[in-house]
């Protein structure tokens, strides 16, 4: 009987890592896309490790604390190979931001969602240019504009994504 | 749907502390993020060790595919050349015939190369190969245009090293792992690189633009000498580059500027050479480098 219940308990803990494993994962699994061995002359590809945190944020609000922009953002950081801070620094704000706007909205639906999804695409490549900008190395703003238009179209594929690993992730 | 209220943690002391306590955190992490890019700026070599050791660790997922993602490049190539085809054969037709006068006019002037180099006894430096290796990827979220190659310190790999292909000028070592670098291209907007017109060597800075292009600034008085079709090369100026190599060709003419794309492009490049920057450090900084060792 009591070995019944040990095998429970071990079960059920592994069970709870996972659920709280999987976003954290899939984010960073986001983020490693610039590893894909593409040599690009422009900037081509949306932040994806972003979308994935947009995604579980506005599926699960009471999934993070907001502080959980800080070490997502320092793995983005150091996988895009951006001046440490960038993602860091970005990330929380939005993260602070979207709970600020949430307390004083009273109806949020979908378009809502990919709303806060696109101003906050807009918001972090804005400020990782003004950091390149402040690095002295980045190119004319208007670069920056075909990541940011995938960005906002792949949102609700991110919030596919996110809502089925959700299923997964917190089996009934 | 109404937003989830999940967040209000209702009357429970402890979750309200909890909540507020995760907010403190997180604008204190916003301040220490800011510093970090402070450090970053004022403090290049800061975190380099991190960074690098984060670069190692990351290059072969990138080395692994590679050669899949190349080969799918050559398709999409493949199908534009094939479209093409008419167009292309008759501008190729009148290539041949240009460079086929081009090329007798070449071999006249290098055996007087040759001939005047004897007269001078002109000693023909050619930079030391550090390293070749293949480019992995690129910064391709970013607009830093920046790629990672698959050698680093321990093939002798160091920051400020010039990179070619030989198509021409890629660009320079920007920060250098244990077994991967990163490398500022060419077209990165922080990268300048001194060069001449190949023709009649007018000097010009060739700086990055960000897009895929370089900017070419004259150096010279007057109005913008730059012309369609033009080729620049490097100068030699500066000590990095050694003189010579190709680094892009103009392709428009703007008022104080001409654009230019670089000859040697990342996107189709396989291998690339890591040279020792090519002239020696000036005097001054030799002297300042023999003195430890004096006082040993």
């Amino acid at each position: 009987m009591s070995a019944m219940q040990r095998l429970h308990e071990t079960e059920l803990r592994r069970m709870r890592r996972r659920a709280a494993a999987v976003p954290v994962i899939s984010t960073i699994i986001g983020s490693a896309f610039v590893l894909l061995p593409v040599v690009a002359s422009v900037p081509l590809l949306p932040p994806v490790g972003l979308l994935m945190l947009l995604g579980w944020r506005l599926l699960r609000p009471e999934l993070w604390p907001a502080w959980i922009g800080l070490p997502l953002g320092l793995a983005d950081d150091l996988l895009s190979g951006r001046p440490l801070g960038t993602a860091m620094v970005l990330w929380t704000a939005i993260l602070l931001a979207i709970d600020a706007a949430e307390d004083r909205m009273s109806w949020r639906g979908w378009w809502e969602e990919w709303l806060f999804a696109g101003v906050a695409c807009g918001v972090a490549t804005l400020g990782s240019w003004a950091v390149a900008r402040f690095m002295g190395g980045a190119g004319a703003l208007r670069m920056t504009a075909p990541t940011l238009v995938a960005a906002i179209l792949l949102f609700p594929l991110a919030q596919r994504v996110c809502a089925k690993l959700d299923v997964w992730r917190l089996p009934q | 749907m109404a937003p989830p209220s999940n967040r209000r943690p209702g009357f429970s002391r402890r979750a309200q502390y909890g909540l507020f306590i995760g907010y403190v955190v997180a604008v204190a992490g916003i301040v220490v993020g800011l510093g970090l890019i402070l450090v970053a700026r004022f403090d290049p070599p800061g975190f380099a060790l991190l960074r690098a050791g984060v670069l190692d660790l990351t290059a072969p997922i990138s080395a692994a595919g590679r050669s899949g993602v190349r080969s799918l490049g050559d398709v999409f190539d493949g199908i534009g050349d094939y479209l093409d085809a008419g167009t292309q054969n008759g501008v190729l037709r009148a290539e041949l015939v240009a460079t086929r006068q081009q090329l007798v006019q070449a071999q006249i002037d290098s055996a007087e190369n040759r001939r005047l180099r004897r007269l001078t006894r002109l000693i023909e430096r050619s930079p030391e190969r550090v390293a070749s290796t293949r480019i992995l990827g690129s910064t391709a979220s970013d607009i830093r245009r920046m790629a990672t190659i698959g050698a680093g310190r321990s093939d002798g790999v160091r920051p400020g090293m010039p990179v070619r292909s030989s198509e021409g000028v890629v660009g320079r070592v920007y920060e250098a792992g244990q077994l991967a670098s990163r490398v500022m291209l060419l077209t990165d907007g922080g990268s300048v690189v001194p060069v001449r017109r190949l023709r009649d060597g007018a000097p010009a800075l060739a700086a990055g633009r960000g897009d895929g292009m370089v900017e070419l600034r004259p150096l010279s008085a007057g109005a913008n000498p730059f012309q369609p079709g033009d080729i620049a090369v490097t100068s030699g100026i500066g000590g990095v580059f050694p003189p010579n190599v190709p680094v892009a060709l103009v392709t428009e003419r703007r008022e104080d500027v001409a654009i230019a794309r670089p000859l040697a492009d990342p996107a189709r490049l396989d291998f690339v050479i890591v040279e020792r920057p090519f002239a020696p450090p000036p005097p001054a900084n030799q002297a300042s480098r023999a003195e430890p060792t004096l006082a040993q």
